[in-house]
């Protein structure tokens, strides 16, 4: 066995994994770290970029693929995990991460957030939240306090909000991670895990939008490391998950389901055997 | 493998200029497990810089990509410098290739090395006065860093690498607020920005 | 002041653009406000870089004595605040050799693209000159050139500067010191821009964009239940409607998802309430099934679908008609609906009120195929009138005997019974049914409600409003949206050049009524086909629904670049003399 300090033939520097495509982030934007910690997740991880697939949907964090060398899929609003999901079962051999941010996961792609979890599909699945749809000028998404003021909610939105991981227990997911854009090195580590990790992986990562959101500046004093290590017992977990404030970052918990498989065969039939059933 | 002395006087004076000279020997024997040795110290101090040099770097690309010129060149300028103090690590040290990382990880004190500048310190409106505020709290966290290292320490050898590193980063601090003074600081209204953000997608 | 061909120049167009920070925008809807306080009608488009903050923006602007309602061929003037990334725009800024270019000499020389078409380049140091005026900035500079340029009083710009800066002491003066600096600057270069004088007032104006336009069309049709979800370019509408319904009693709702917004549009019309939602491309295509559901349960909604460049994600921030498809053709099994477009920032509210008349009347879905170069642009415009489209449901009286919702009627309209009214329960049903509504799967209820469906938006008589017609000639050019101020400008050129021509623009693409374009066609030999996409859509619509003379070209192409009405008149003079 090497040792931990050699780097093996395949390592690459994280910025190997980033392409040439500048992102059109606003400067100050949390996204950019997690593209610093997806970068250097893939490096740990020693993945080769043509095997890793970045699948997103519509919104400022879901331009990401374009700024990775992996291969990407930017596809329409909401249906990240779907896509992922045809990917991962049709091409189990790659590592598949699906991206986008609070309003194209929780909101129009809330529905395929349910059953992706309930389905455990070996993937995993980042979404940047920050609160609001920022690609469209500043509404509310369903992680928005009730009383944020915009344009299309003049007096908040009055709505509880959405609790993503609690909604990830309880549909099944095996793999529930909190993460925070001003922790690049920690977030990178948090991602390793949830790619390692079996079955469906979810990391939720605040990441502050700096031009409809500024005051969410004040998230880096108000993270905190979870005080509690992940636990796999999904009735302790939802005990914590529901009383969670929303800034307990780390793995939250880690759960044992086996992966979806979808009934296989060998394959070694041929089309002939498969008209045997209609000969008279 | 253990660090090495730099080759000839001459060649080191003539790489480093005027600036205090880092005297790098090889350690006797590592001592107490719980400090730092020698080895890990200049391991940390290449990360920093080579970390400190990615960033200033990804910071020029976002500004360019927001038609802040200035601020971007300042930001390659001050990635230049960062890769230039990385590169004179390994000159110091003698190594032919850059260190990997302890097995225990590095040990900073906040999230990101110390030198690494946050990502939320950026504005598209910025002004290189900005920039070069951001650069010196890096450059004052790095000789922080290093002063702790050193008050921490547990052999003499290490405590004096420390402190030379620290004094480096002191020169490093003195080096940007001499860069300040010859810079302009922010006009009045450096964020004014009338019209309203932009939908795209 | 005359143009290429010696014709009187009535209209001014001047762009500025600049980067982050610069305020191009701003710049430029002072100068559209100021200059519509003094008397003229004007129209700005707008358009940036990718990025949310700081990217590159030019703001596009046209001013004439008369209304306007598409951008010209060229523009006269271009202020560049500075050259970042300006070189995007050059094919949006068309210049040439009569054209002026002022820029600051500090900010770099301008981009070969808009230099090679032999442009008049002027030197003006505006930041230099803002700088002197401690306080001020450059595009307030930009501001008070440009109104000097085109002739529009200083009165007026500080007028309106005045109003809309929220501090008021140093900033305010130095912004109008900056203007009468920008001024100056204007007077010593000359370049013989000024606008012929406004009109005597009598017309009473607004200034409006078409998405605004829509909102108030809609609430003046009777709606009063929007849900809403955002996306570009029709999100302006939902947030313009937000504050706006509950003002009128109304209420709009933010939905998760297209999906949710139609469903919930469509249930609350069940109610009796009077309801739309308005989105763009994508969104529309998500819509399609509970639009059919719209159709088979004769429930009426509105969608206004804003166009953007497509297909799929497309291009969001610019404009296109690639939706007359998927609008007229776009719904599973027969289901008939209505599809109206709006040809003017100011029709967007006059046939968005008609869509939810005719929504309303008809009990039918009805989809306002407007567009982001609508959606988006400010205009100036006369005052819509007040016209009597107001949403009047056909209901039932309480405890009607044997009432049957869906009853076979001459018209095709069957009296709706609003939940809350004694004696008349329903279920309203997308299972095809008979005439009370219970699912049936018999042919002859089928082929009865079918026909029902068809002959209740076939019969029904759309009066005048169907499509505006104007001039007379051999030739006609048939188009429908935002195309019309392009095409109704270059036919006036072609009627200065003696080619006489007929103008139809169709607001009511759907259901065809090919009697009422045959008759307007009486006579003509020829049909140019103009709309904004690649595919011909409108082209072959007419093609298979319409009866058309025997010679039928199209003359298209796709966004984000506009047609202009150069393109029309080009194409009709050579065709007129083939």
């Amino acid at each position: 066995m090497t040792t931990a300090t050699a780097p093996s033939v395949t390592a690459r520097p994280p910025q190997a994994y980033k392409s040439d495509y500048k992102p059109i982030w606003c400067p100050g934007c949390g996204d950019y770290s997690v593209l610093s910690a997806f970068t250097k997740a893939f490096a740990a991880l020693e993945l080769a970029p043509e095997q890793i697939a970045v699948v997103s949907g519509i919104g400022c964090s879901s331009r990401i693929p374009a700024y990775v060398t992996s291969y990407g899929f930017h596809g329409v609003h909401g249906r990240a995990l779907a896509a992922a999901t045809g990917l991962k079962v049709a091409r189990p051999d790659l590592t598949v991460v699906a991206a986008g941010g609070d309003g194209d996961g929780y909101s129009i792609g809330g529905n395929h957030f349910l059953h992706a979890c309930r389905r455990n599909v070996d993937l995993t699945y980042v979404v940047m939240d920050n609160h609001v749809y920022g690609m469209t000028k500043g509404q509310p998404s369903p992680t928005t306090e009730p009383d944020w003021v915009s344009k299309l909610s003049p007096a908040g939105t009055g709505l509880r909000v959405f609790h993503p991981l609690v909604v990830a227990l309880a549909a099944g997911a095996n793999f529930i991670a909190r993460g925070f854009s001003g922790d690049p090195n920690g977030l990178a580590a948090l991602l390793m895990e949830a790619i390692r990790a079996p079955g469906f992986s979810f990391v939720e990562v605040l990441s502050p939008c700096v031009t409809y959101r500024p005051e969410q500046r004040e998230w880096k004093g108000q993270v905190r490391p979870a005080p509690v290590g992940p636990t796999d017992d999904a009735a302790r977990a939802a005990r914590r998950l529901l009383t969670d404030d929303g800034f307990n970052i780390g793995v939250l918990y880690r759960g044992s389901r086996k992966p979806f498989q979808p009934p296989v065969g060998k394959g070694a039939a041929r089309v002939a055997e498969l008209e045997k059933a209609f000969e008279l | 493998m253990s660090p090495r002395k730099a080759a000839t006087k001459a060649d080191a004076v003539s790489r480093r200029k005027a600036r205090p000279r880092l005297r790098v020997v090889k350690p006797a024997r590592r001592v107490a497990p719980s400090g730092p040795t020698t080895r890990e110290l200049m391991a940390h101090a290449y990360a920093l810089e080579l970390e400190a040099a990615e960033r200033y770097a990804e910071f020029a690309e976002a500004m360019e990509a927001h038609n802040n010129r200035e601020v971007a060149e300042l930001f390659r300028k001050l990635a230049r410098i960062e890769h230039r103090h990385a590169e004179q690590i390994l000159e110091e040290t003698g190594w032919t290739k850059p260190p990997a990382p302890p097995s225990t990880g590095y040990r900073w004190e906040g999230l990101e090395a110390p030198e690494t500048a946050d990502f939320t310190a950026l504005h598209y409106l910025m002004q290189p006065y900005h920039a070069l505020v951001i650069a010196l709290h890096n450059e004052r966290r790095a000789h922080k860093f290093f002063q702790s290292l050193a008050a921490s320490a547990t052999s003499d050898k290490v405590r004096r690498d420390a402190e030379a590193m620290a004094a480096e980063e002191a020169e490093h601090v003195r080096l940007i607020e001499a860069w300040m003074t010859r810079t302009p600081p922010p006009e009045a209204g450096w964020d004014h920005d009338p019209d309203p953000p932009r939908n795209v997608d | 002041m005359t143009d290429r061909r010696g014709m009187p120049r009535t209209t001014v167009s001047l762009a500025v653009c600049g980067s982050g920070g610069a305020g191009v925008m701003t710049a430029g809807n002072m100068l559209l406000d100021a200059a519509a306080r003094a008397g003229w009608y004007g129209l700005m488009v707008r358009s940036s870089g990718p990025q949310i903050r700081g990217g590159e923006a030019a703001a596009l602007l046209r001013f004439a004595p008369h209304p306007i309602d598409c951008l010209d061929d060229r523009f006269d003037a271009l202020i560049a605040i500075d050259w970042q990334n300006i070189h995007r725009f050059a094919d949006e800024i068309p210049l040439d050799g009569a054209s002026l270019i002022v820029a600051d000499p500090d900010q770099g020389a301008p981009p070969g693209a808009y230099l090679a078409c032999g442009a008049r380049c002027v030197n003006l140091p505006l930041k230099r000159l803002a700088k002197a005026i401690p306080g001020s900035w450059p595009n307030m500079v930009a501001l008070g050139l440009a109104a000097e340029l085109i002739g529009v009083p200083a009165d007026a710009v500080k007028h309106v500067v005045t109003r809309s800066l929220k501090k008021a002491g140093d900033t305010l003066a130095a912004s109008l010191a900056a203007i009468d600096a920008g001024a100056k600057a204007a007077g010593e270069i000359g370049a013989g821009l000024a606008l012929a004088p406004p009109p005597a007032r009598n017309a009473s104006r607004w200034l409006i964009s078409g998405n605004e336009a829509a909102g108030l069309g809609a609430i003046r049709g009777g709606v009063r239940f929007v849900a809403a979800y955002p996306i570009t370019p029709a999100t302006e509408l939902l947030e313009w409607l937000a504050p706006a319904l509950p003002k009128v009693g109304g209420v709009l709702v933010q939905a998760e998802d297209e999906l949710a917004s139609i469903n919930m549009a469509i249930g609350a019309s069940y109610g009796g309430v009077p309801a739309l939602t308005a989105t763009a491309g994508p969104g529309l295509a998500l819509m399609t099934e509970a639009l059919g559901l719209s159709v088979a349960a004769e429930v009426p909604i509105v969608v206004v679908d804003v166009m953007r460049g497509g297909p799929s994600t497309g291009i969001p921030a610019k404009s296109e008609q690639s939706d007359v498809s998927i609008a007229l053709w776009g719904l599973h099994g027969d289901a008939p609906r209505i599809v109206v477009a709006p040809n003017s920032v100011a029709d967007c509210l006059t046939t968005t009120q008609w869509a939810v008349q005719l929504a309303e009347h008809l009990q039918a879905p009805a989809i306002v195929l407007s567009d982001q170069f609508l959606g988006q642009a400010r205009a100036v415009a006369d005052r819509p009138a007040e016209v009597a489209f107001i949403g009047e449901r056909l209901t039932a009286p309480a405890r009607t005997e044997g009432y049957r919702r869906y009853a076979i009627t001459d018209s095709g309209i069957s009296p709706m019974a609003i939940p809350g009214t004694p004696g008349l329960a329903y279920t309203a049903d997308g299972l095809e049914h008979n005439e009370r509504g219970i699912p049936s799967s018999g042919a002859g209820d089928h082929r009865a409600q079918l026909a029902k469906r068809e002959r209740k938006l076939v019969a029904h008589d759309y009066g005048g409003q169907w499509a505006d017609v104007e001039g007379r000639g051999e030739l006609a050019v048939v188009t429908f949206g935002s195309c019309t101020g392009a095409v109704r400008e270059a036919l006036v050129r072609a009627r200065a050049d003696g080619i006489d021509t007929r103008l139809v623009s169709m607001r009511l693409l759907a259901p065809a009524r090919p009697k009422l374009l045959a008759a307007v066609l009486d006579g003509v030999e020829r049909v140019l086909v103009v709309e904004q996409n690649h595919g011909g859509q409108f082209f072959r619509y007419l093609r298979a629904e319409f009866e058309l003379p025997r010679e039928v070209a199209s003359c298209r192409h796709p966004g984000p670049l506009p047609i202009r009405p150069d393109e029309v008149y080009r194409h009709v003079v050579e065709w007129s003399r083939r």
